[in-house]
């Protein structure tokens, strides 16, 4: 009797540890098809024109993306310029300090605007700062971005911080440090990796925006000139060269698609590495 | 017998329910002195308030004074650092700092506190962990995680962190309950070492620990005092009946 209860034991640990493969396997097909299709479509269109050059007219062929590739990095950094320390400062503020009303209303508030579609933060942003700058710019593209961004930042750096155990709290403020230098010094190195994680997630979702910068930063065919006015980017570059009736400029949309796969890829790594080292090379 | 500290008339509260039921514990100073007491019994809290950190969790309130050398530290002038500095403690579960090397955990508190002019952070930080019986175990490994230390070995470090902001009350909660024998006997011994320049508070549920370091004893049961006095005294000649029946092991 029990044997025959090991066997079968045995048998659904088997059948489990199979399901669960093969669930795995299922989840990794899209993405890998994703990137093996932008890989093969895209890779004829990349060469060194294509880092180095503006695009050509219509019709002409050859010239690249080198205006867009910066213009990305632009309307990426100064998102995160904005967002990054805004959203760590609230996530340290809910997990930390925060009680009663005040907190909660902070918390439903990032709650509403996670699920915010891009796009009404694209109009929201125009309807403010591009009529009130009567044209568009890289500023209120940056601005969209960060919003975005904000409460994706926020709430994980909230999660990971709550993540952090009491007693470690505990410890600090035992020995006589006041709460700030507790959060700074112990809170948040503690949990540098995990937000270092949720930051960089929130860093490739807006670096793949397409439509709140249709309202906003538009498009340009020319390198950047200054914050103030429009500016190119990779993924508003995709939507129009692949709405377009041309091969040619197919051909570009898919090599854009990839750099910018590229981009997200190397900044999450690098990101990595530096939360890593940040957290003091252990995990426990 | 000089007071160092006195507890006076003092409650505390977890929201409704009361953890600490008026209770009047005198703490002599360069003694060690032990709650001893069944699970629940109101030790920790009592503690965890005299160096204030049980008003951090919410809903949590108490009342009464806590005199150290004459002034209350519930008074709205005192300085919560200054007092935390004053009385360090050492917790139940080995805390060490996750992120920190092992040099760093011990030099953490005196960062915070500010480094006495004249004084070196590498003399501080080897008076520290040779007092916690520290110091010959990992001399040659100080820069590595406190997480390769075994349990005992993180225990002795945080003594070692508590002790090198050189307060003058240390509150031990339960500082062996997560050790091995062979550690544990390491910390009592060391306690008995400390007491020379600290007065120790320490709570235990071990009654044969209490027996064999602390001078003076109280029993807590349901948030009370029951009883306190010399170990001796309440050991071999309890004056309450649950005192004697709590250390003949007849409950708790």
């Amino acid at each position: 009797m029990r044997i025959r209860r090991n066997q079968r034991r045995r048998i659904v640990d088997r059948i489990m540890g199979v399901l669960s493969v093969l669930a795995t396997v299922v989840a990794l097909i899209p993405l890998a098809s994703i990137l093996i299709y932008v890989s093969a479509k895209g890779l004829s269109a990349i060469n060194w024109d294509f880092f180095t050059k503006l695009p050509k007219p219509v019709g002409e062929p050859g010239g690249g993306m080198a205006n867009a590739i910066v213009g990305t990095m632009i309307l990426v950094g100064l998102a995160s310029a904005m967002g990054i320390p805004l959203g760590i400062l609230a996530g340290i503020y809910l997990a930390e300090f925060g009680r009663g009303r005040l907190a909660w209303t902070v918390r439903f508030i990032c709650d509403v605007m996670t699920g915010i579609p891009s796009i009404i933060v694209g109009i929201a942003v125009y309807g403010t700062i591009v009529v009130a700058m009567k044209r568009y710019s890289a500023i209120a593209g940056g601005v969209a971005l960060a919003i975005i961004m904000l409460p994706l930042v926020t709430r994980t750096t909230e999660e990971m911080l709550k993540l952090v155990p009491n007693s470690l709290r505990e410890a600090s403020l035992a020995l006589g440090a006041p709460q700030w230098r507790t959060v700074v010094s112990v809170v948040l190195r503690s949990a540098a990796g995990g937000i270092i994680t949720g930051v960089m997630l929130a860093v490739a979702r807006i670096a793949g925006e397409t439509a709140p910068l249709l309202f906003t930063a538009l498009s340009s065919r020319y390198w950047h000139t200054g914050l103030d006015q429009r500016i190119a980017s990779l993924p508003v570059y995709i939507y129009t060269y692949a709405t377009t009736p041309y091969e040619d400029l197919h051909r570009l949309a898919w090599g854009a698609a990839l750099v910018l796969l590229a981009l997200v890829l190397v900044t999450s790594m690098a990101a990595r590495v530096a939360g890593r080292r940040a957290s003091g090379g252990n995990r426990g | 017998m000089n007071v160092k500290l006195l507890v006076e008339e003092f409650s505390a509260w977890y929201g409704k329910n009361q953890a600490v039921k008026d209770v009047t514990l005198p703490v002599p100073l360069h003694q060690v002195t032990a709650i001893i007491g069944p699970s629940g019994c109101g030790k920790s809290t009592l503690i965890r308030c005299l160096n204030r950190l049980h008003e951090l969790l919410p809903g949590t309130r108490t009342k009464g004074r806590v005199m150290l050398d004459g002034q209350d530290i519930y008074s709205d002038n005192m300085d919560l650092a200054e007092l935390r500095h004053r009385i360090g403690m050492v917790f139940q579960k080995p805390n060490p700092f996750s992120t920190m090397s092992i040099f760093n955990n011990v030099a953490a508190g005196v960062r915070v506190n500010g480094l006495r002019p004249g004084t070196k952070m590498e003399d501080i930080v080897e008076k520290s962990l040779r007092m916690a019986a520290l110091w010959d175990e990992v001399k040659d490994r100080l820069h590595e995680s406190p997480y390769n230390l075994s349990g005992g070995q993180q225990q002795r470090l945080c003594i070692a962190r508590a002790l090198a902001v050189e307060p003058e009350v240390l509150l031990m909660d339960e500082p062996c309950s997560a050790l091995d024998p062979a550690s544990t006997l390491k910390v009592e011994e060391l306690i008995a070492d400390l007491k020379s320049r600290y007065t120790i508070l320490m709570v235990t549920h071990n009654m044969q620990q209490a027996a064999r370091v602390a001078d003076y004893t109280a029993f807590f049961l349901n948030g009370q005092m029951i009883e306190y006095g010399l170990t001796t005294e309440i050991f071999t000649n309890p004056k309450d009946k649950r005192t004697e029946d709590y250390i003949s092991g007849r409950f708790g």
